[in-house]
């Protein structure tokens, strides 16, 4: 098999834009966040600033090999996630790795990641990293749910598995759409997103302000560094999944910006108007208005 | 003016029992085996901490202290009452945010302890092992005058006077308690001497470690923890 | 009522005179030890004093006692009882109640470490309650010296100076006096 050295290059500048573009807008989205509540706000490049700060610490402690692999593990999730869905539709330069089938690959790496933090963070062997697994598992378990059966709603629906393909189904203006073609599936899978996205209401397994912090508590220094790397990454990969399955994907980076920060929004907004909900609370709620909406969407199509 | 009995004198001699739980012991284990345990040598790491040095390149280090200095992450842990006078800080009206101060939940994430008021000897020792398991470089910034000198608890039997004989502090906040604009002005000092390259807290408690633990160890009579927490 | 109250219980437990403080409804008894536990019972269950407001003592050192205060309340009536019941300061040994109400074992347990008085048989009262490794005498006790004590453990810093406030605010209000 011989290296496609051009596109690993077009690889990593996908994730270069990426996670530029994660960084400034999750910034801008906490500012945002305090505009609503009254406040200045943090200032637009004070995640890079934490980031360096974050790297620059000169002492770390480790517990082990696990203990790595956890962001890295997550890390990767974010990566592959990113790189395995076509970014921009129909250039060949940005539709990175994307093949056949990539739609269950993607799907297995949006659980992958947190999955990797667990065993992480069981490692470090504090007990309330245990508490933040187990509450952060077990919701997100839930949440996936209503997006697992979107995604069958709509894979039965294009006859396919290539994200690609789903892509190309829905060009040429916007009724093309899932969102307008098969509303329902759209619908369960923005309960997922809004559920997976880490923004209040379901945001209590990683809430700074609460004391077991979840699986990152004993994190710190260069290991947090790429955790926060993985947590801007991470929604800009996810929401690209959305935008190609329900939104039309985009055709430039333009488009993307767009429709990826107006896509995020949507959490951003539920976000800032809701409380908190508790675990339990959450996994409820998605049991009773994320399945059902779910099923349904299978069942119509 | 206060009497003072000029007979009392302390007790020095009492010794405090060491702790049931630290004494060493036999253990059996689920599959039959008799080991011996001392917990303070197998529980706990007993490496003393070390002293790190900065970058080489002054511009590289300078460039690490800008960010350090603009990048203050608190933990959130009060000791007295000056603990009221952070939690306005993340309100609008003062909105630290903005100056790239946040607060973190744990002392693994945080380089910026605040002691916000008085410290009594059990709460002194909390603040150590906290201080211990924050990594560097870390600052420590000592709230109202209870820190400074004991304040109004000048005379109290179980509350430390100076803060400084304990850990490293890089910065006294004055009043009783301090207002938060005071507060912010404090904040903005620090980011001064971070930025100067001043604020080398951690690295001094590395250098003087053994004056730290022995003035540490003067006040805190039952000694249950490791030297280092790291 | 609480006038009632006492008359009905003066005679049986050989009572103290009833002490009427600031306000209708609060007063205060003397009370000799060997019935601490009867009239404690008695006005439990019979008289409706279900509450154990707090338990507290003074430290009478000139005379060489430990006052017991056991400060009941009734919610039914409004009214507040205080038991008071001295103890010999040098052989400071308490009874017990937290068979009647389950808290008074936190208080005794606090005059255990505070003051040095002894409650046998009350559950967990020989373990530490705020004091953390302290090897001196009680700090509550009138005879140790918490200013003493105090700057002959930690160092004061150089330039504190204190006032008598008193002698302070003469001096602004009144400097010509
Ligand atoms: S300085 Fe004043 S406000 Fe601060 S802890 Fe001491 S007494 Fe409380």
């Amino acid at each position: 098999m011989s290296i496609d050295w051009p596109r690993i290059g077009y690889a990593a500048l996908t994730l270069f834009i990426v996670i530029n573009y994660g960084m400034i807008m999750t910034a801008l989205v906490r500012k945002i966040g305090a505009r609503v509540s009254g406040r200045y706000g943090i200032r637009i490049y004070q995640n890079y600033i934490d980031l360096v700060k974050n790297i620059a610490l000169r002492s770390k402690i480790t517990h082990g090999v696990m203990y790595y692999l956890g962001p890295v593990f997550r890390l990767t999730g974010g990566v592959g996630l990113l790189l395995f869905v076509p970014t921009i539709y129909g250039s060949a330069m940005w539709s990175n790795f994307s093949f056949a089938g990539d739609l269950v690959l993607a799907l297995y790496f949006v659980f992958f990641g947190t999955l990797g933090m667990a065993l992480g963070a069981a490692e470090s062997g504090h007990p309330y990293s245990a508490i933040g697994i187990t509450r952060g598992l077990s919701q997100v378990t839930v949440a996936e749910l209503p997006l697992a059966l979107a995604v069958f709603a709509i894979s039965l629906q294009y006859q396919t598995l290539n994200i690609t393909d789903i892509v190309a189904a829905q060009q040429g203006g916007i009724f093309n759409w899932t969102l307008f073609t098969n509303p329902v599936a759209t619908l369960a899978a923005l309960f997922a997103f809004v559920g997976t996205m880490m923004r209040s209401p379901f945001d209590v397994v990683i809430a700074p302000q609460e004391i077991p912090i979840g699986p990152p508590t004993e994190y710190h220094s260069s290991y947090l560094a790429l955790m926060q790397t993985n947590r801007v990454l991470f929604p800009i990969a996810k929401t690209v999944i959305y935008m190609n399955l329900f939104f039309g994907g985009a055709t430039n980076w333009f488009e993307f910006a767009i429709k990826v920060f107006a896509i995020y929004m949507i959490s951003v907004l539920v976000g800032v108007v809701h409380p908190r909900f508790r675990v339990e609370q959450s996994i409820t709620f998605f049991l009773k208005w994320g399945l059902p909406v779910g099923v349904l969407a299978i069942l119509l199509v | 003016m206060k009497h003072m009995d000029p007979n009392f004198r302390k007790d020095t001699k009492t010794e405090f029992p060491q702790r049931e739980e630290l004494k060493p012991r036999k253990v059996t284990t689920p599959d039959g085996q008799v080991i011996d345990i001392e917990p303070l040598q197998d529980y706990f790491c007993q490496e003393p901490p070390k002293v790190h040095q900065k970058s080489y390149f002054k511009i590289v280090e300078d460039f690490y202290n800008w960010c350090r200095a603009e990048s203050l992450w608190i933990l959130a842990f009060g000791t007295g009452c000056g603990a009221i006078e952070m939690r306005p800080l993340m309100t609008p009206r003062f909105d630290a945010y903005r100056y790239g101060i946040q607060w973190r939940a744990t002392p693994r994430q945080a380089n910026l302890l605040m002691i916000s008021g008085y410290l009594s000897v059990k709460t002194l020792k909390r603040a150590i092992r906290t201080y211990e398991q924050m990594q560097g470089p870390k600052y420590v910034v000592g709230l109202g005058s209870c820190t400074i000198n004991g304040g109004m608890y000048w005379d109290s039997y179980n509350t430390i006077k100076k803060l400084e004989e304990y850990l490293p502090v890089d910065l006294y906040i004055a009043g009783c308690m301090p207002r938060p604009e005071a507060l912010l002005a404090g904040f903005m000092e620090l980011k001064k001497k971070i930025k100067a390259g001043n604020a080398e807290g951690a690295n001094k408690y590395a250098e003087k470690f053994d004056w730290y633990k022995a003035n540490q160890k003067a006040v805190i009579k039952d000694w249950d923890m490791p030297d280092y927490n790291w | 009522m609480m006038q009632a109250i006492y008359d009905r219980l003066k005679d049986r437990f050989q009572l103290g005179a009833l002490d009427v403080r600031s306000r209708k409804g609060l007063a205060f008894v003397d009370l000799r030890r060997e019935f601490l536990r009867p009239v404690l019972t008695e006005l439990r269950d019979v008289e409706g004093f279900t509450h154990l407001i707090l338990l507290t003592a003074v430290d009478w050192i000139e005379d060489e006692r430990f006052q017991l205060t056991y400060l009941l309340n009734n919610r039914q009536k409004n009214l507040d009882l205080g038991l008071r019941l001295r103890l010999d300061r040098n052989l400071a040994i308490g009874e017990t109640i937290h068979d009647l109400w389950p808290t008074a074992a936190t208080y005794q347990r606090e005059l255990r470490e505070m003051f040095g008085i002894a409650f046998p048989g009350s559950p967990r009262v020989d373990e530490e309650f705020i004091l953390e490794g302290w090897t001196d005498m009680p700090p509550y006790r009138r005879d140790f010296d918490t200013l003493a004590y105090s700057q002959q453990t930690h160092a004061d810093r150089e330039g504190r100076e204190t006032s008598d406030p008193r002698e302070f605010m003469k001096q602004i209000l009144y400097p010509k006096d």
